[in-house]
């Protein structure tokens, strides 16, 4: 029935948070394009994960579990989201840009032949005209992302290809479950039918997964430093102000690229995306990429040493001066009037 | 055991993280010739893993294939003074505009003219950041693929063991050749220039680049084989037009916007004592912090 189809992973015994977003933002598409939400387990022990997909939107869940594929690997999931997909036919297949998401969804589009849009920001339905053909085409997937170091917004499109293929990071899209579940149902596939020996020649022999160290997703206050904080002692400047305010720590890219703080904590298109209460940007200059992963904050102060910093048009705050004379007073004067 | 045939996909791009103000045209575009060109920086990880693989399997070769216009030939001469032995240029004017489908196609019909039982690519180019071209490859080639790789621990004669790096952890994997890899920044940086390659290959040219040259190669060419960067087009790698270039790609630009700033009315604060601390005070009067 050309619906929309979410590849969702799974994480010990829970649904990756991506995937939800991503089932959310499939509702509300599917809700504009009139068609349903399908949602692909593919696991183990998948036992109850179904209501969870129901929970967030999904009218059909197509299990495929075998004890094989316990743990993610390309090409058995390769396999069957390809057979999946073949046999369907949804008009628009979502996948988080995680590691795995990353993994498995230009393999699926290579066997498809289909166009693969990464890092998604954006993701709206619209028409496109074609002069050369004198063509509409309606209801098109755009697949909107920042570009070229950050000047350009681009909306890609896949005219004639099926699916129309898309990752987005997790935190992009916001997650939400239904009033009521719904009513779906479950479609159980015969993994043995579908996967062969060639399948697994591939051999896990260690594997060790820690649960996330840093949330900075999830944080109320986050004070984020760029390359302007110059080194990863000056960080602790920024540390020692999430400490006493409660909040976390993030960083520009440029900043983790410089090894001033770790990857966990970019944020950004190619980072996670945060909507805290409070953004404090300290020596960041906002290029677009950074600015697509913080700019839903509620409240915005950038301290910079440029008063004509980009990221200042998008601050509530702004604070023009060296971080390293602000974040002390900042400090200080908390310390001082809070109780 | 027997060597190895290594290949590594290396791209020359435009050094997106330093974007000057002149990037942009006044229409709009992007002003490519204001931008460097550089070695894409995990395509040079992939080097070192690939170097690593012929330090571990003596008699191993490394040969770079990298797809691009005619100047994308420095890439190839930059991996020859670093170790490689040898490199393929695919270039031709059918394949500008590929989108990764495309990309991938063009370069696993080169590959499949060339010996390999190791493919090595980066995880992404800095120009795009898809990560998507490695994948698709493997998949054209229909070899499995090994994504992440940090390590190769081990190597035997039919396979590798090799780590792998995830979100929150690690995997250990062994894969049989053929296979394609694809190396994370976080793997080893790649060893520096051999002052004596350099002086060996500083004059390999493809064809294309000597019939531009003012000096005469001929006799250079006769006497040193090895100084000939091997090009290859879309004749040489019996590729379906129809599947290059933009007619190949699916995906299609529908539009560009410049990025324009929705201007909020920012108060500007001055960094002095008394306004920080007024600025802190009214941030704990309406709740933001404390
Ligand atoms: C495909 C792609 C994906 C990307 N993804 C991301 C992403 O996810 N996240 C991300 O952040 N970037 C990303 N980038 C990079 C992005 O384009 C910018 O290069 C980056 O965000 C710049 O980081 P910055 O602001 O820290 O550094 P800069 O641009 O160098 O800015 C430093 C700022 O510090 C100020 N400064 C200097 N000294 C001081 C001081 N003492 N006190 C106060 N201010 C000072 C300067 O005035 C300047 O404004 C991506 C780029 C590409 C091409
Ligand atoms: N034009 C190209 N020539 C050679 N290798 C490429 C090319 N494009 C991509 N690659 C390889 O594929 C990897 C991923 O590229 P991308 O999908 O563009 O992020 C790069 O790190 C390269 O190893």
């Amino acid at each position: 029935m050309n619906n929309i189809i979410v590849y969702c992973e799974t994480n010990g015994n829970a649904v990756a948070d991506v995937s939800l977003e991503l089932l959310t933002k499939a509702k509300s598409l599917a809700n504009q394009l009139k068609v349903q939400v399908e949602g692909i387990l593919i696991g183990n022990d998948l036992k109850g994960l179904e209501k969870t997909l129901f929970a967030h939107g999904a009218n059909v869940v197509h299990k495929a579990e075998d004890k094989r594929l316990e743990f993610y690997q390309t090409l058995p999931h390769t396999s069957v989201v390809c057979e999946i997909i073949g046999k369907e036919k949804p008009q628009i297949g979502l996948f988080g840009a995680s590691t795995v998401g990353r993994d498995l969804a230009p393999r699926v589009a290579s066997a498809l032949k289909s166009g693969l849009t990464a890092d998604c920001t954006s993701l709206e339905i619209g028409e496109h005209y074609e002069k050369k053909t004198d063509t509409t085409y309606k209801d098109l997937l755009y697949q909107i992302r920042p570009a070229f170091g950050g000047n350009i917004v681009a909306t890609i499109i896949n005219p004639e290809t099926r699916p129309q293929l898309a990752t987005v990071r997790e935190g992009v899209m916001k997650r939400e479950e239904m009033d009521q579940p719904v009513k779906g149902k479950v479609k159980n596939w015969d993994v043995n039918e579908i996967v062969g020996k060639d399948d697994f020649v591939i051999e896990i022999i260690d594997r060790k997964v820690e649960d996330k160290k840093v949330n900075i997703k999830g944080a109320q206050i986050i004070v984020a430093g760029g390359y302007g904080v110059g080194s990863k002692e000056n960080f602790n400047i920024l540390y020692e102000l999430a400490d006493v305010l409660g909040g976390e720590v993030g960083g520009t890219r440029a900043a983790v690229d410089a090894g001033y703080i770790e990857h966990d904590r970019q944020i950004g298109q190619t980072g996670v995306t945060v909507r805290p209460k409070l953004y404090i940007a300290c020596g960041i200059s906002g290029q677009i990429q950074h600015r697509a992963g913080m700019m839903e904050s509620s409240m915005i102060i950038s301290i910079n040493t440029d008063a004509n910093a980009p990221i200042n048009s998008i601050a509530d705050y702004v604070i023009t001066g060296d971080f390293a004379e602000v974040i002390p007073r900042m400090i200080r004067y908390y310390k001082k009037n809070s109780k | 055991m027997k060597s190895l045939k290594i290949i590594v996909l290396a791209k020359q791009v435009p050094d997106t993280r330093n974007v000057g103000k002149d990037a942009m045209k006044a229409d709009g575009t992007v002003n490519r010739a204001a931008l460097e060109a550089i070695f894409n920086p995990e395509d040079l990880n992939a080097l070192e893993q690939a170097l690593r693989i012929k330090d571990m399997v003596p008699g191993s070769e490394v040969h770079l294939l990298t797809m691009g216009p005619g100047r994308a030939a420095e890439v190839i001469r930059e991996g020859l003074y670093r170790g490689a032995d040898g490199g393929v240029l695919l270039t031709d004017r059918k394949f500008a505009g590929s989108d990764t489908l495309a990309t991938s196609y063009a370069i696993s019909t080169a590959i499949g003219k060339m010996k390999y039982d190791v493919v090595v690519a980066g995880r992404q180019a800095i120009d795009g950041d898809t990560a998507q071209v490695g994948p698709q490859v493997a998949e054209k080639l229909q070899i499995p693929q090994v994504t992440y790789v940090e390590e190769i621990e081990k190597i035997d004669a039919k396979s590798m063991v090799i780590r792998r790096r995830l979100d929150n952890g690690f995997e250990v994997v062994k894969a049989p050749f053929p296979v394609l890899l694809t190396v994370h920044s976080s793997a080893p940086d790649c060893r520096p220039r051999i002052a004596k390659n350099v002086m060996k290959y500083k004059h390999a040219r493809t064809l294309t680049e000597l019939q531009d040259a003012t000096e005469d190669y001929t006799r250079l060419f006769q006497d040193r084989p090895y100084l000939k960067i091997r090009e290859m087009g879309v004749h040489e790698i019996e590729a379906n037009v129809e599947a290059l270039g933009l007619s190949g790609s699916p995906t299609k630009v529908k539009k560009i916007e410049n990025v324009v700033f929705k201007a909020k009315e920012a108060k500007v604060i001055n960094s002095d004592e008394k306004e920080i601390e007024e600025l802190i005070v009214e941030l704990i009067e309406n709740h933001t912090i404390g």
